[in-house]
Formats: structure tokens, sequence, C-alpha cells
């Protein structure tokens, strides 16, 4: 180490801005994060790689334990009523409420999102229709003066989106070919840099933006400016709102953090900010744990902090995670089960320079789930490279045989794309931090706009005229080329409509619904995406595929309808590294990616998509009809990116081979995968299991493999788990791009996943 | 100048039964597994009743197998596994099994054979020089009880365990416990001690019976005798494992 370049040793040119030199970046290794907001380059600068095993990790604190069996039991109780306390006049905000806590005395990181422990706030930016149905579905009713204050007085996201919305977008979103859009709700899937407030303070991030403002004092003011001028003024806004909310809790964060103790509370304070502000569909922590590393490794080497310390800050950091809760309607549960707010953290992956990005507190992190048991939240994501240390791979192995609670995705894949320090936001979704959001899209249902391309446009279960009125096929076999020209053009119409519905919403919620906060932890100009994307691809693929190599017949109702469809002769199905339909998965994939690459988006917007429906792919399964692969009305589909339910007949690696070859260059918002396994099936003893499966994991990744969700499990769990639940309450199963709570899935869900392919057979 | 072996279209025609693209108990890591078609046992606890007959199953070719394979490379190779040839016997099809090997060998892969050992050493001995390792099934120790067990007789397979032994061929030897029929203490001392005379033999397995292939012997319409046996229990498999150990042996 350069010793004239440590921070805090002597006064030197590159720190000349800040005088006094800082005391709280005292014997850190300079660089350029210290003239300029950047966070990557601090953490290149000072994190210590560890190659090492668990071995060193601490167990659970006194005062975590007893802090955790409070809130197990608030759990619990909220759990029995479906809320626990919600709020139900204040409109939330970063300093709507007073301070609240669990147990002062025992909390080592505090901060709550209302001014008690698991009390909803309520969000009405979004939509007050939606506030107002939530209070009332648990039974309470929405202050009437907020009401009227936000029906008379002040326009909501919903209502400037209804504005707008033509009559054949609302006919889409009716009949669910375009479904799950955040036109009543947050957008979520933008992660604000929370590092920053750490690293530098509030005051110094405001002085930055500050600059930025000045930036934009341009000789010709047109809109793009004037807006971006307005919000910048509203981050300003946000971070000041940010420092009095700390301040209530007793701590200023004008400054930056000086110890690790407050580098956990200051980066989880900008994250809190975050969540009292915005009821984002997911809102995403990032990439926090090498970054803490480096403080907690300089505590540990002066002598301030103890392991058993060290793991309680995570350990505590993690429960205020598990805490997180938005006020929801139970419409919304339906689609996507079991509260899930997608608080992801990435771990581990592999620096620019080739050196792990994993360090000790990658390790303290997964900890946490034996620390305090298995959970969905925070969503733990990790990102593989094969040149990840192989002590830490069999670690992460061990961990989801022993919790079901980790997914993983493609360092190797996505480093070249988004560099070395990008997150996950929500599921699938990557994007380097701080410098990219995206405008979340949902999906389209393929499976349903392959149903209107042979009914001419017709919902399959309405007869209503949606798309516009093709030539249905007529015949009582389906033509694969007569299909796929109707396809073609109905897929083109889809996109187009998809694209302007997007545009419309994220118009909307920048005006109405801005993320103040979020985007004051972003550089200036961010790179934005409009992250589409599809459900039902394996339907629609064994669909093609049943057409082209089997023989299908139609079968229609009175008014010429075609409502079922019979399947002659075998067909290839998707999920068994069989080329014949895999190339037309792959196809679809890139056809449809295509089409919406035609439209012009918001905000120039660069357009991806993902395959991913989350929980939600029992609810589409239930709005579509028969499909000509065989599946029969309202059978769910297939999650994300996965084979159909039993028909991946070649074992555990074809499915993942067939997901893999799925082209990422054309679902660059990421392609999910949900697997599980029984124990055994994974090997003999446990440390065969656990090689087997960083073998699977380093095989598929090399295979240009996405993301795979690794559920451990035998069925007969799940089944107990659904006849107990109160044997159960942590028990934590993988699902599309998520994880959850198990007993708290809906019947319908719970029976999905337990049908869903256990690979089971040795 | 190409080798004649890699020229050699690998026309052999085999017939197997069904391919498990995920293996992880039929040797180690990760492995792609074969399984063919045919088998001239007929054993009471057999839990793949629908690979005995030799005209069942389908035609194919090494090369055809090879390809396939290859696509899992990455798998295999990550997990240090392999590909394992299992029936079925695989020794009943000795040129096409040894074809396949050879070409998995010559790519690298690690091979295993998984064997009852039933076959005149002829067979054996076109495959083993592609084999990495054998997986051989010691069926029972006592001769009668082996006859009653399989429908045929334990000479063959001894024998090939002591030709693995001369050859210092890597093997594990398979024992499968089923109580009420192979668990009396003799028939599995018996083994024991004479595996332990085998420098070759790197681990002991015990399998513990199941009944996950009672479902094909009915679909087949076969008399299942074992349809009310019950698997061992864990202690039973711990004693019989203990057994094993006694005599010095690596068991698991």
């Amino acid at each position: 180490m350069n010793v004239s370049n440590v921070v805090g040793t002597r006064t030197s040119n590159s720190i000349s801005a800040q005088t006094p030199p800082i005391q709280a970046w005292h014997q850190f290794l300079a660089g350029s994060w210290i003239n300029e907001i950047n966070v990557r380059d601090f953490i290149q600068k000072n994190y210590s790689p560890y190659e090492g095993d668990g071995d060193f990790l601490a167990g659970i604190s006194d005062r975590t334990q007893q802090l955790w069996h409070q809130v197990t039991e608030l759990m619990q109780q909220e759990r029995e009523r479906g809320i626990l306390d919600t709020d139900d006049r204040l409109p939330t905000g970063i300093t709507a409420h007073a301070p609240g806590y669990i147990d002062h005395r025992l909390e080592q990181i505090v901060g709550l999102q209302t001014d008690k422990p698991l009390k909803r706030a309520i969000m009405p930016l979004g939509g007050i229709r939606v506030v107002k149905k939530s209070l009332e579905a648990y039974g309470y009713q929405l202050a009437p003066q907020t009401l009227e204050i936000f029906t008379k007085y002040r326009k909501t996201h919903n209502d400037g989106v209804f504005d707008a919305y033509t009559s054949e977008m609302k006919r889409a979103r009716h009949s669910g070919i375009i479904t799950g859009l955040p036109d009543a709700y947050g957008r979520g899937r933008i992660i604000g840099d929370y590092r920053r407030v750490a690293l530098y303070g509030c005051d110094r991030l405001i002085l930055d933006k500050q600059q930025q403002l000045q930036s934009l004092e341009l000789d010709t003011l047109d809109e793009a400016v004037i807006g971006q001028r307005e919000e910048i003024a509203e981050q300003i806004r946000a971070l000041q709102e940010l420092k009095q909310m700390a301040e209530a809790y007793g701590c200023d964060i004008g400054t930056p953090a000086a110890t690790a103790q407050e580098a956990v509370q200051w980066t989880y304070f900008g994250y809190l900010g975050a969540i009292k502000e915005q009821n984002g569909a997911a809102m995403s922590l990032g990439r926090v744990s090498t970054f803490l590393d480096i403080y907690i490794q300089r505590d540990l080497a002066n002598g301030t902090l103890s392991e058993l310390d060290a793991q309680e800050l995570i350990d505590q950091f993690v429960m205020k995670l598990r805490m997180v809760r938005f006020l929801r309607a139970p419409a919304y549960n339906q689609l996507f089960s079991g509260d899930p707010v997608w608080v992801t953290e990435s771990i581990g992956g592999i620096g620019l320079d080739g050196r792990p990005l994993v360090t000790k507190t990658s390790f303290r992190c997964l900890q946490t789930l034996y620390n305090l048991g298995p959970a969905p939240e925070p969503n733990l994501t990790v990102l593989w490279s094969e040149q990840l240390p192989r002590a830490f791979k069999q670690f992460c192995a061990k961990v989801s045989k022993d919790t079901s609670s980790i997914q993983y995705e493609n360092d190797d894949l996505m480093r070249s794309e988004y560099g070395d320090d990008y997150g996950i936001a929500c599921c699938v979704s990557a994007m380097p931090i701080g410098k990219q959001m995206q405008f979340f899209g949902a999906r389209v249902n393929l499976a349903k706009a392959l149903l209107y391309a042979i009914n001419g446009g017709k919902d399959e279960k309405s007869g209503e005229q949606v798309a516009p009125a093709y030539a249905p096929v007529t015949g009582d076999w389906l033509n694969y080329d007569e299909v796929m020209v109707k396809f073609d053009i109905l897929m083109s119409w889809l996109a187009k409509l998809y694209v302007n519905t997007l545009n419309v919403i994220h118009y909307m919620h920048d005006k109405y619904c801005y993320e103040r906060l979020e985007m004051a932890l972003h550089d200036r100009d961010v790179y934005r995406t409009m992250a589409c994307g599809i459900a039902g691809l394996s339907v629609v693929a064994d669909s093609l595929s049943a057409i082209k190599y089997g023989q299908v017949k139609v079968i229609r109702n009175d008014s010429g309808l075609a409502v079922d469809y019979k399947v002659y002769g075998d067909y290839p199905a998707f999920g068994n590294n069989d080329q014949r339909v895999d190339e037309i998965a792959s196809d679809l994939v890139k056809r449809f990616m295509n089409h919406i690459r035609q439209h012009k988006t918001y905000r120039n917007a660069v357009p991806t998509q993902s395959i991913l429906t989350i929980t939600s792919n029992v609810v589409y399964g239930k709005k579509t009809g028969s499909t000509p692969d065989g599946r029969k009305a309202g059978a769910p589909f297939a999650p994300g990116a996965n084979p159909m339910h039993g028909r991946d007949t070649k074992g555990a690696i074809a499915a993942c081979e067939s997901v893999a070859q799925l082209p990422y260059q054309h679902a660059q918002d990421g392609i999910s995968y949900t697997f599980s396994i029984v124990p055994d099936a994974l090997g003999k003893s446990e440390d065969a299991q656990v090689d087997n499966l960083v073998g699977l994991l380093d095989g598929y990744f090399h295979n240009t493999g996405q993301h795979i969700n690794v559920n451990v499990l035998n069925r007969e769990t799940l089944l107990d788990a659904i006849d107990h639940p109160e044997k159960y309450p942590q028990l934590t199963i993988r699902v599309s791009g998520y994880a959850v709570n198990f007993i708290k899935l809906t019947r319908e869900q719970q029976m999905d996943v337990v049908n869903r392919t256990f690979h089971s057979r040795f | 100048m190409l080798t004649p072996a890699l020229t050699s279209p690998l026309t052999t025609t085999g017939r197997i039964h069904s391919v498990e693209t995920c293996g992880t108990v039929d040797g180690p890591g990760i492995r792609y597994v074969v399984f063919t078609q045919g088998c001239p046992l007929r054993c009471l606890y057999c839990h793949n009743p629908d690979c005995r007959t030799v005209e069942g199953g389908r035609e194919v070719t090494a090369a055809e197998i090879m390809a396939d394979i290859l696509r899992y490379r990455a798998y295999l190779e990550a997990s240090h596994g392999g590909v394992t040839v299992t029936g079925g016997e695989p020794l009943m099809q000795p040129e096409f099994v040894a074809e396949l090997l050879r070409c998995c060998q010559a790519a690298g892969l690690h091979t295993a054979l998984d064997t009852s050992g039933f076959s005149d050493l002829g067979a054996a001995q076109q495959v083993l020089p592609h084999t990495d390792l054998v997986l051989l099934d010691i069926k029972s120790f006592d001769r009668d009880l082996y006859q009653r067990v399989t429908h045929v007789s334990q000479e063959p397979t001894l024998r090939l365990a002591n030709y693995l032994k001369e050859i210092q061929k890597p093997a594990w030897i398979r024992f499968v416990l089923v109580p009420g029929l192979t668990d009396p203490e003799n028939n599995v001392e018996g083994l024991a001690q004479f595996v332990s005379t085998l420098t070759n033999v790197e681990w002991v397995e015990v399998l513990p019976f199941h009944q996950m292939g009672a479902y094909k012997w009915e679909a087949l319409g076969y008399d299942y005798r074992l349809k009310d046996t019950t698997p061992p229990s864990q202690e039973q498999i711990k004693h019989v494992k203990a057994l094993f150990q006694q005599y010095g042996l690596n068991v698991r």
C-alpha cells in the first residue's frame, strides 16, 4: 500500500477539495472516489478479497436473539390478522412518521418505515383507489380528509394513466393479454446507491446535486432539461428530508459514516428513506456487503469490533430488511404472492481486474440464514462466476441445500455488459448501481397472443374482439406455417400496443410518483431501459412444437371460437435439450424482442425484455384458455422460463440446458429458471450434494444460463406444510425470481409448487 | 493423419432404455447415465424391471449418444463427474458399450461401468480398457441366496471381482440391503470378508432397498414378490455398514 495515498495520514492534493481531510475516511486508500461520487472506485481501492471458508463466522448474539424473538412474535400476529397495523390517514413520506423502534435497548441498527414495527404506511401517490381498497380489505377506512386531498387537490399516478390510456389499451389490460402493469402501484425496480449515504454523507451528496443543477443552466431550456432540473431539485429536497429523518433517530448523516456500525446504519437509512417514500413493486438494496466489509475490516483491525459484533450488525440490518412492509391489495397478492418486496442484495461476483468481490461480509450476509433462520427477504442473490473461490461456492451450495433461500445469477455473462458494480433489481434485472434504472413493464401473455392469432384477434374466453380483426384459422387442423404467419402479425400488433402502454405509465409515474430519493442516489444522467417481458414461453414453444411435430385438431364452440385442442402423436417438449423445440423457444424470444425494438420509447429508454412470471404464472394460466400443447384452460403456466410441469423428462441438467440456451442478448432483463431437486438426488453424502450442486451451477453458467433459483426440498415437506403451517413458520422456497414464505402462498399456488417438476430420479 | 479410432463412423448400435442427464448416485460427481436394455438377471428387488427384455428400448448408435453426452460436458467436468453405463446389464452389449466408453475417454470424460458381473470374462475384457471405474453389484455372497435373489449363478460375478483385482481396476462394490432377504449376518460378513481381499476396491456402497420401482412391476404385469417388504431402518443400515467397516473397508 502506498502510504502517501492513504486518506488522513497526510494532506494530499487529491483531497484538497475536502479540508480538513475527512476523519471518517482515515486509513482508506484514496482514489478518484475522493473528488467525485464514485463508490465503485472506493470499493476497488479498499476491499479485501477473502478466499477462505466460513469457519470464522459467529453465531447470533444474545441481543439479536432477543430482538428476533420479539419480531417473530409480531410476525406471527401479522400472519393471523393479515396485517398487523396500518396508518389510515397520513400519506407517507421520508419524514412523515415519528421514529419507530422494536426494542430500543436491543437495537444496534435502528429505523422503521412508520412509528411502529410492521405497521404499514399509505402511499397515495401511486393511486388513491388502491390505498382505499387495500385498507378496506383489512377492515380499515381511509380518513375522509386524505381521500379528499388525493381526489380533489392532488392527482395520482393511477389517475394520470387512466386519463391517457386508449380504449385498446384498456381492452388489452382487461383481457389480460398485457398484464401486471404498474399503473396502480409503484413501478419499483430502481436501486438507489444507498452506499453513497455512508461513504459521503448527505451534505456532500446535496452539494453534488446542486452542482448538477448548475450544470444545467443552459442557453436553451427545452422540455427535457426543464424536467431534469425539476427532478434534481426534488432529489435535493429528498436528501434534506433524509437527513432530518436520521436526526430524529439521533444520527447526523450529513457527514460520512466513521465506523462499521455507522456505515451499516447510514446505508440502511438511505434504503429506509426510499421505502418510506415509495411502494415499488421491487425495492432492491443493490450490492452493499463488500462495501460494508471495508468498514468492518477497518474496525476489526483497529480492535474496536469483534467478529460477533460484526455479525450482529449484519444480522440486525437483515432483520430490518425482513420487516419491510407495504400496504397492498389482495389482488396484488394473487399476482405476487407472499408479500414480497424484493429487497434484493447481490453478493459476490468477480471484479474487472479478476479479483473476486467475495469478502468475509459476503459470508456474513449468507450466515444470517442460519442465525435468523431461512427467509425470503432480503432476496439474497449470488453473482456466480466459475472464478469464484471454491470455498465460497461450497458455502453457498451448503446454504442453498439447508435453506432453499438463495438465487444465483451469471456474473460471467453480465459482467461484460454491466461491469463489476451492478446489482439485481427485483429478480433478474441487472443494472449498474447508481447509473442505470429501468421502466418496469411487467409482461405480455404470449400464450394468449397465440390463441388470439388462431381466433383472429378475439379473446378465447370472452369472445371479445381485443386485437384488430385478423383472419382466423378456419381449418380443423393447425398448420405450422399458417399459424406462424398469423402469430407474427399478432405479435407485431401486441408489441406496439405494449410499448405505447408502458410509455403512458412511465410518463405519468415520473410526473406524479417520482422516486425522489432513489434517483437522488443516482448520477445526473442515467441510462434507462424499458423492461418488457413475456409470460408463457414454454406453453407457446410446446404448442408450436405440437403443431409442427404432432397433429393438433381445433375444437370450436357454437360461435366458431377455437376453445380447445386435441393433440395427436408425440412432440418434443421444451426442457429436454431437444433442438427441435428449443429453437422454437429461442426464436420466439428473439422475434418478440425484435417487434418491441421497432417502437419509440418514453425518454428514449432502451428496450429489453425478461422471461419472468414471479408467482403470477398461476393467475395468467387461470385467465388463459386451452392451448395447442394440450394444456387445459385455466391450468397454470410454468413459472418464468421453466419447462412445463412434468414435461422435462430427461433429467435435471437437460432442463437446465434448454433454459441456458435461450438467447440472453434478446432477453437482457433476465431469464428466470426455478429448479427444484430432492436432496437425495444431489448425491448420497452432504459433501457430495454440495459438490454436485457447485458442479451443476458451474456447468449451467458456463453454458450461459443467466439465472437459477435452487430449491433442495422433499415434496413431502411441502405437503406437510400445507396441512400444518404452524410447524413451518420459516419454510422458504424459491419461486420465479424471488423467495417466499411457503405458508403465505394461496392454496392454489402451494399446489402449483407441489406439482412442479422435482428432479428426483437417481 | 487421423487415427482409425477417430475416423471410424461409430456405427455400432446398441439398445438402450433411456438416459438420465443428472445422475449423482452412480459414480463420482454429476453423471450422464445410460441405461442399457436387456438383463439376464431376474432380481426379486429389481427397480428397473422395464430394462429386462432385450427386445425393448430403442436402438441407438454410439455416435448418437456421444453427441448428446458432449452437450453436457460443462456439467460433467465441473462436478468431476462423467459417464456411467448401467442397465439392464451393459455387458450384454460389449461392443456398443466399449465403443461408447472409448469415445468418452477420448473426449476426456471419466467413465464408469455399473454391472452385476454376470457375463463371460471376454465381454468384460472388451469394455474394461475403456472403463475408469467399475461399480460391481454383488447381490449376495451366499451362493444359494444369490441364486434365489437373481435366478442366476454367482460364479461369473466373483470371477470378475477377482479379475478386477488382478488388473487393479478401481472398483466400488455395491450391495443392496433388503430386509428379510439379503440381510442375514453371515451373508453380509461373508461378502465383507471377500471384499476385504480385493485391494482395488475404493468403496463399498450399501444401497437400501426402496419401493420406487414397484409401480413398474405392476405396469408390466410381473409378479412382484417384495410388495410388502419395507425399506431397511436407519439402524439396520448402520449395522450392516459397521459389519463392512469391521473388515477395514470404506463404506457409505
